[in-house]
């Protein structure tokens, strides 16, 4: 069996909704709601990598690396207001921080 | 004097009383008493002594009268707002006549308000009145008659609550006050109909487009704008002058001291109304319906207000319905277009009327304030001067020939006879019934005073005023048996000692208000009736209103005139109600008595003076504040308050609490909803290309 173009596009799509969905279901822990969101720019990094290759154009993968390095960051800076966070709330539970409530 | 009247020379005339006002008034502590009263009684005088040189001016030098604006206030558009002087021989005459009353006035207050804490502000308000009635009777224009018309009517609210801590005087003059408002209203409307259709406010050019006027309606109907105009108008003048129904101020008024009685409330305000008329002579000459509505008013009042007199025990009172009654004779002069003899009542009933006015503030110096007329009698041996001038009063008053009040009073009489406008028959019986209601309410009050059993000594009815406070007879008794009103200075338990005449600052303008009451008559009736005083002030059209070429045919001279009246009706009935009177209460007190026992329903009636307070007080003021208060509750907490203030604020609140709903502060929400959107807009934006995508894919 071959595998197309659409074969990567379509595993990134899973990726993508795998981690929308566990953004959404994500009730307990603020921690897998980062984790979604790596997810999120891996099935991004997904369809780069698909695209250059079938394209034959390597800025596409430059790219990847950009992503990566700046998911790093992200992360970094997210745990950081993670522990910040829980040095004030005592908890990290996602149900119970609704401080924008109207 | 030169031959034309300087500017300068007139403003000095109303200003005079202003200055004295305003030293009295804003530093009345610092120049004292004597200084305040010496201040403003130089300003009246030097009023009067301008005021006697325009009259001979006018009257004996020939000299043209005098129309000029002294200042412009503001111009909008083509309307100009201005203060300017007329003065022809009306003005001149009532210029005379406020500023001679008002000084003696002013001379009389020294010694009776002797005592009172209020010295100077009293001067500083009856100083303040003489320069708006100045202003009033002097303007050439709407606007300064209207300004000069509440400033009386102001002064006449602060001088009847002038004992402030008097609760019958403040309800007095918040009375004053509110019916004065309902005439004004009028007023203002018909100067605003005038403005509205003759675009200006000056006399001179709104008389001049007299005759245009007779030719429009009343938009949206077919009434003549000149009748409509001209009856309010003459409401502002029914107001001022007290007239029926809009009469009922006037006896209440009699709270404030007796010399503000005797100058606003009898001899110069109230004849404002009879003024403004008189000077629009050329505009009511133009409406037959507007002189009948005049001559009925004037004939209501005169009749009836006089038979209010009769059961009157209060001094005071006596004479403000006899003022009232005789106010209701110069309506019917200028109903009948008699407007020389009703402006020739104006001034002899000034004179007459402000004397007896004093006579009874004398009286009641007298009698340490009490002010029952049973408590009274026998005076005349302890009071001589105030008796004779009294007298003197009491018999112009009733037309005796010769007196002053004869030759106005018979001449109104002739000519509303001569009248033939509707209503004319019912006005003419009215001032004919009125002579003898007149002469027997006045000699009344003269025997009871001044002769008879002396009863100050046991005080027959020390306690009237209580028992009549517990009568549900409505707000206005507690001024009925008036004693403890003018009791400023002295308590109840100082009527032991004898009454005594009164100082000479007292006696002094009796004597001087005596002297035109008898000869002012005879000596002016020639000029101001049938020469040409008037002439260019007052205007006559003879064709539809023939009354005063009537009268002027069969006038032989003053002399002539009082030998006739002695054989006319008028005279024979004066003479029956003073006989009426001698025999009812000198020679027989029990006949007075058993009539009002037998006439109890008729007595009740004029004993609440025909029920008019209590159908004011409880009808038209229920009506009023049921108005206001519906209005407060419904229309302004309810409406403006409650739906549309606190209703949008609620409306909000609701609105916002559904939306607040959608904030759930979740941070899964918030990506759901930014989820959503995105494709929602993706869909949006790529609809167009579905297929072709689709078709690709497939």
């Amino acid at each position: 069996m071959n595998i197309t173009l659409g074969h990567y596009l379509s595993l990134g799509a899973i990726l993508f909704a795998l981690s929308v969905i566990g953004i959404f279901l994500n009730r307990r822990n603020l921690i897998v709601l980062l984790m979604a969101i790596e997810l999120m720019l891996l099935a991004v990094n997904m369809n780069f990598i698909a695209f250059a290759h079938f394209l034959g154009d390597l800025s596409g993968q430059v790219f990847v690396f950009f992503i990566l390095t700046v998911a790093a960051a992200e992360s970094a800076i997210g745990l950081a207001i993670l522990v910040v966070l829980f040095r004030n709330r005592s908890t990290i539970a996602v149900e119970e921080l609704d401080a924008l409530k109207g | 004097m030169a031959t034309t009247l300087s500017p300068g020379l007139l403003l000095v005339v109303p200003l005079a009383p202003l200055v004295g006002s305003l030293i009295a008034g804003l530093a009345g502590k610092a120049v004292g008493r004597r200084g305040s009263h010496i201040v403003t009684i130089l300003g009246v005088a030097i009023s009067f002594v301008i005021s006697a040189m325009v009259l001979k001016a006018i009257a004996f030098d020939g000299v043209p009268h005098f129309n000029q604006t002294v200042y412009e206030w503001m111009t909008i558009g083509s309307l100009k707002m201005e203060v300017g002087f007329l003065i022809d021989g009306l003005t001149a005459m009532m210029m005379c006549v406020v500023s001679f009353v008002s000084l003696m006035v002013h001379i009389y207050t020294i010694g009776y308000m002797e005592e009172d804490p209020g010295y100077q502000r009293f001067f500083s308000y009856i100083s303040l009145f003489t320069f708006s009635m100045l202003m009033l009777v002097m303007s050439n224009n709407f606007l300064q008659l209207f300004f000069g018309w509440e400033a009386v009517g102001l002064v006449s609210y602060l001088l009847i609550g002038f004992w402030y801590t008097k609760p019958t005087a403040i309800f007095a003059n918040m009375k004053a006050f509110i019916v004065n408002r309902v005439g004004d209203f009028g007023f203002i409307l018909g100067i605003g109909l005038i403005l509205a259709y003759t675009g200006s406010l000056s006399y001179s050019e709104v008389f001049a487009k007299g005759e245009e006027l007779t030719k429009l309606t009343f938009p949206g109907t077919d009434w003549m704008l000149i009748t409509v105009a001209c009856i309010c108008l003459f409401i502002g003048a029914m107001g001022k002058s007290a007239q029926f129904p809009l009469h009922v101020w006037l006896p209440d008024s009699m709270e404030g001291p007796t010399p503000i009685s005797a100058l606003i409330h009898a001899a110069t305000m109230v004849t404002a109304g009879i003024f403004m008329v008189a000077r629009m002579s050329p505009l009511f000459e133009l409406s037959d319906t507007a002189l009948s509505v005049v001559m009925v008013i004037g004939a209501i009042t005169a009749l009836f207000m006089g038979f209010l007199g009769v059961i009157q025990n209060d001094i005071k009172r006596v004479v403000a319905y006899s003022t009232l009654s005789q106010l209701g004779y110069m309506t019917v002069a200028l109903g009948a277009s008699a407007y020389s003899v009703a402006v020739f009542h104006l001034m002899t009933h000034a004179f007459f009327k402000a004397l007896l006015f004093l006579g009874a503030g004398s009286v009641i110096i007298g009698m340490h304030h009490d002010q029952d007329i049973r408590n009274m009698g026998g005076l005349r041996k302890y009071m001589p001067i105030t008796w004779i001038t009294s007298l003197v009063g009491s018999l112009a008053l009733i037309g005796t020939p010769l007196f002053a009040g004869f030759y106005s009073k018979d001449s109104i009489i002739e000519a509303v006879h001569e009248s033939h406008l509707w209503g004319s028959g019912f006005a003419y019986f009215s001032v004919v019934a009125g002579v003898f209601v007149t002469a027997f309410y006045s000699f009344r009050m003269y025997f009871l005073v001044f002769h008879g059993k002396e009863r100050f000594h046991d005080k027959p009815f020390p306690g009237e005023h209580d028992a009549h406070a517990e009568e549900d007879h409505g707000h206005d008794d507690h001024g009925h048996a008036g004693h403890g009103h003018d009791d400023h200075a002295h308590g109840h338990g100082a009527h032991d000692h004898a009454p005594h005449e009164s100082p000479w600052v007292v006696t002094l303008p009796l004597v001087l208000l005596a002297i035109p009451s008898v000869i002012i008559g005879y000596l002016t009736i020639g000029p101001m009736l049938y020469g040409d005083f008037f002439k260019g002030s007052l205007f006559f059209d003879f064709e539809k209103h023939p009354a005063m070429e009537e009268l002027a045919k069969e006038f032989h001279g003053a002399g002539a005139m009082a030998l006739h009246g002695l054989s006319s009706l008028p005279f024979w009935l004066a003479l029956a109600g003073v006989v009426v009177s001698y025999v009812f209460y000198m020679l027989k007190p029990e006949i007075p008595a058993a009539i009002k026992n037998a006439c109890g329903p008729i007595y009740r009636l004029l004993d609440n003076k025909y029920y008019m307070d209590w159908f004011n007080e409880n009808v038209l003021a229920r009506a009023a504040r049921a108005t206001g208060i519906g209005l407060w509750k419904g229309g302004d907490a309810g409406l403006i308050d409650g739906a549309i203030i606190n209703g949008s604020a609620r409306g909000i609140g609701v609105l916002a609490g559904v939306v607040r709903t959608v904030q759930t502060g979740h941070l899964y929400w918030y990506a759901l909803v930014m989820i959503l959107g995105v494709v929602g807009l993706m869909t949006w934006q790529l609809w167009p290309y579905m297929s072709q995508l689709m078709g690709r894919g497939a």
